[in-house]
């Protein structure tokens, strides 16, 4: 059986993500999740759909390092790991983050530090077994700084830097580095956003990710339209960006 | 503040839209947003899901399966998770729900709060007679299980009940077992009402499901009627057909006087092509063929569309659909998806239900404004004349008087009321 962990689980677009893989193969997956109750519910829902599976869950706090140590330590001690997918996230008010640094830290920690130990703790070990899957899941917003939401860019950039460098550490190994960069996508995340009508479906979003995981492609954009749009968007020039409310 | 449409896309208002997903968290959301009604995936064509200036509580993030017992086939869920779903990962498994309506991206919510009938009523039932229990949350945070045996009154006044009772949170489904994702198929034309009730009547003691497709614009009644039984085990799994959309909405109505007439001739002659020979046909391209084409509903431009469902008793049921196709050629208008259909002896359990002995017609007509409600008006008089009533799943307009006709338990309902649940539907019919 493939072995699956998949971190901030309790996503919205990480859990079509499981649904997809179990569809697939009778997986064993871990889902890693802060409430304890959400991902209960979660992990009932998939065996139900999925009797052949073996899920396990894991309640955890995502901002210890020692303790992200240790719980990657407990599942990888099972069995090498085949895909990770490490999703959770958080999008806070810009506008709030300015006003206090409090909140600017928490999102660094939470969109930026905490994903990237999780990276770091699996990847020693996926190294050693000279096999497997690491996805990261970034933004579109990290592919450049906006005055809507930069703290949260901020973070989300440092995935992409991170990301980088981990392929090129194993550009020579078996284990491939996957960046997903999804653009707006209807969850509990923007549910407060206008507009929601329009924006990808998490399912959407999610079939790309498996997808990419899949190929071992290095940077996913999902829906792939926004590869083309960043690129627009990355390259305008700063008399005309720095114009435009975005 | 969002729009939101209904079915019939007669009009985008606003409602405060709120997305439910943790169950721990559903007293509060309901208790500090009341007054509104439950949204599930807006199937219903008219108002019942609707309640403009209030809240609309929308449940497909309550998604989870919760149990599934393979020795007795019976599903607990939340009321968010679609039939479809429910359908594409129980047949692989040997299950399925034993009654489906004629598109399968509904929730289970909207299956039971308006009971929900398919083409298999005569052996079948409805949706709720295979709803063991559920669970209702009010809006004050009180918590109910019920069942046909247990609490059997909330249980009958929430079957069919369109949101009025509470949140339906969760249900317990009996699955049926099946040997094949597929049917048998048989397709033959008749060309008046009496051929359509001798078929009927022939059909309904060997036939698990039957439906007829009726053309409006023949005078005398000319049809295709379909019956289907589950096809032996044996046959390999069909493929997930590919899914089309219509990708924005047309100016006017693609559907109107001059296209109709060549669309039901077409439909017609496609049809025919079936007939002499049986067919091997999945479940779901048979129960629900309009799912193929996402989004269909636009093709009605943008004033929207109306269905008018009615059922009548069968024994004037003749004559009444006569006089309701004699009105429809006499006012100009015309109707496609014309669905003639009897329903077997078993009447919904819940007060508001709509299921009853007797004889359906459903029609889709595009909004013409005042000459389609003149319209409405006649077909109104015929119904109420031979002790019939409308589907409020798919109502939008009917008066009052004829309402309270048709649904005689409405006073009985009234006290199972939660009154921070409040739709068009029920400011409409029920004054609140
Ligand atoms: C193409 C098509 C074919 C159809 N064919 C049939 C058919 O053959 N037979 C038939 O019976 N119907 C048919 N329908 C109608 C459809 O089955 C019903 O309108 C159904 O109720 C829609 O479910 P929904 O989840 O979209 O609910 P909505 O339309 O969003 O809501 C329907 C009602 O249920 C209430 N509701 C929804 N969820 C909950 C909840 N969790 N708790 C309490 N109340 C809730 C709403 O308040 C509303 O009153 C058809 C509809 C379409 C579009
Ligand atoms: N939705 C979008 O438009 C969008 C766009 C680009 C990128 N993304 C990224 O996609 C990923 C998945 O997001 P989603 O859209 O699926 O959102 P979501 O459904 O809201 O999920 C967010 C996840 O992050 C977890 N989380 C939030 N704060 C946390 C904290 N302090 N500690 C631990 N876990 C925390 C949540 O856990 P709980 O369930 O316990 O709250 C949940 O599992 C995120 O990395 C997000 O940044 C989303």
């Amino acid at each position: 059986m493939k072995h699956i962990v998949i971190v901030g689980a309790t996503s919205a677009i990480a859990e079509q993500c499981a649904r997809l893989w179990l569809v697939q193969e009778p997986a064993r997956l871990v889902l890693l999740a802060r409430d304890a109750g959400r991902v209960a519910r979660l992990a009932t829902d998939l065996r139900v759909r999925h009797p052949q599976a073996a899920i396990e869950t894991v309640a955890a706090d995502f901002d210890d390092a020692q303790a992200i140590a240790a719980q990657v330590a407990a599942i990888v001690a099972h069995a090498p790991v085949d895909i990770v997918l490490i999703a959770h996230g958080w999008l806070p008010d810009q506008t709030g983050c300015q006003q206090d640094i409090a909140c600017c830290r928490q999102a660094l920690l939470i969109n930026g530090v905490s994903p990237l130990l999780y990276a770091e703790a699996f990847a020693q070990h996926m190294e050693r077994a000279g096999h497997g899957r690491l996805a990261l899941i970034g933004s579109v917003a990290g592919d450049r700084g906006r005055k809507s939401n930069y703290i949260y860019g901020a973070a989300k950039g440092m995935v992409a830097r991170y990301a980088e460098g981990l392929q090129h550490r194993f550009a020579a190994s078996g284990v491939r580095v996957v960046l997903v960069k999804p653009g707006p996508t209807a969850t509990p995340m923007t549910a407060h956003m206008p507009g929601q009508g329009s924006m990808a479906s998490a399912a959407e979003v999610a079939l790309r990710i498996v997808r990419g995981v899949e190929r071992g492609q290095a940077v996913v954009y999902a829906p792939p339209r926004w590869r083309v749009i960043m690129w627009v968007i990355r390259h305008l020039p700063a008399v005309v960006f720095n114009r435009l409310d975005i | 503040m969002k729009g939101v449409y209904s079915w019939g896309r007669l009009a985008l208002e606003p409602h405060r839209v709120i997305d439910l997903h943790d169950p721990a968290e559903l007293a509060a959301q309901l208790e500090h947003n009341r007054p509104g009604i439950a949204y599930g995936l807006g199937r219903s064509y008219g108002d019942a899901c609707l309640a403009p200036g209030d809240t609309l509580w929308r449940t497909p993030g309550l998604g989870r399966l919760i149990a599934f017992d393979a020795q007795t086939g019976v599903l607990h869920c939340e009321a968010g998770v679609t039939l479809r779903e429910i359908q594409r990962l129980f047949m692989p498994r040997g299950w399925m729900l034993p009654v489906t309506p004629g598109t399968q991206w509904v929730t289970v919510g909207g299956a039971i709060a308006n009971d929900v009938h398919g083409k298999n009523h005569h052996r079948f039932g409805s949706f709720g007679d295979h709803v063991r229990a559920l669970r209702l949350l009010r809006t004050d945070g009180q918590q109910i299980e019920c069942g046909p045996r247990q609490e059997p009154g909330w249980f009958a006044a929430t079957l069919g009940g369109i949101g009025l009772t509470g949140l339906i949170v969760s249900a317990s489904l009996q699955l049926r077992r099946i040997d094949s994702p597929w049917l048998t198929v048989q397709t033959l034309p008749y060309a008046s009402l009496e051929e359509f009730f001798a078929l009927s009547d022939a059909s309904e003691m060997d036939w698990e499901h039957t439906v007829s497709w009726i053309d409006c614009f023949s005078r005398g009644g000319r049809g295709i009627f379909m019956r289907a039984n589950p096809a032996p085990a044996g046959l390999a799994a069909p493929a997930p057909g590919r899914e089309k959309r219509v990708p924005w909405t047309p100016p006017l109505s693609l559907v109107n006087r001059w296209s109709l007439p060549a669309f039901n001739l077409a439909y017609y002659a496609l049809q025919r092509r079936h007939v002499g020979r049986e067919r091997q046909v999945a479940h779901e391209p048979f129960s629900c063929p309009l799912d193929q084409v996402q989004e269909w509903n636009r093709l009605y431009g943008p004033h929207g569309f109306y269905q008018y469902q009615s059922v009548v008793p069968r024994r004037d049921a003749q004559a009444a659909l006569a006089a309701m196709l004699d009105a429809i050629a006499r006012s100009g208008e015309g109707s496609f998806l014309a669905v003639l259909k009897t329903f077997g002896e078993r009447r919904s359990l819940g007060m508001l239900g709509f299921p009853q002995p007797g004889v359906t017609l459903a029609l889709d007509f595009p909004n013409r404004g005042a000459r389609t409600h003149r319209l409405f008006a006649s077909l109104d008089a015929i119904v109420r004349e031979a002790g019939g009533k409308l589907y409020l799943a798919k109502d939008a307009r009917m008066p009052r008087a004829l309402f309270e006709a048709g649904y005689p338990e409405l006073n009985g309902f009234q006290s199972w009321r939660d009154h921070g649940m409040r739709s068009s539907m029920s400011r409409r019919l029920m004054g609140d």
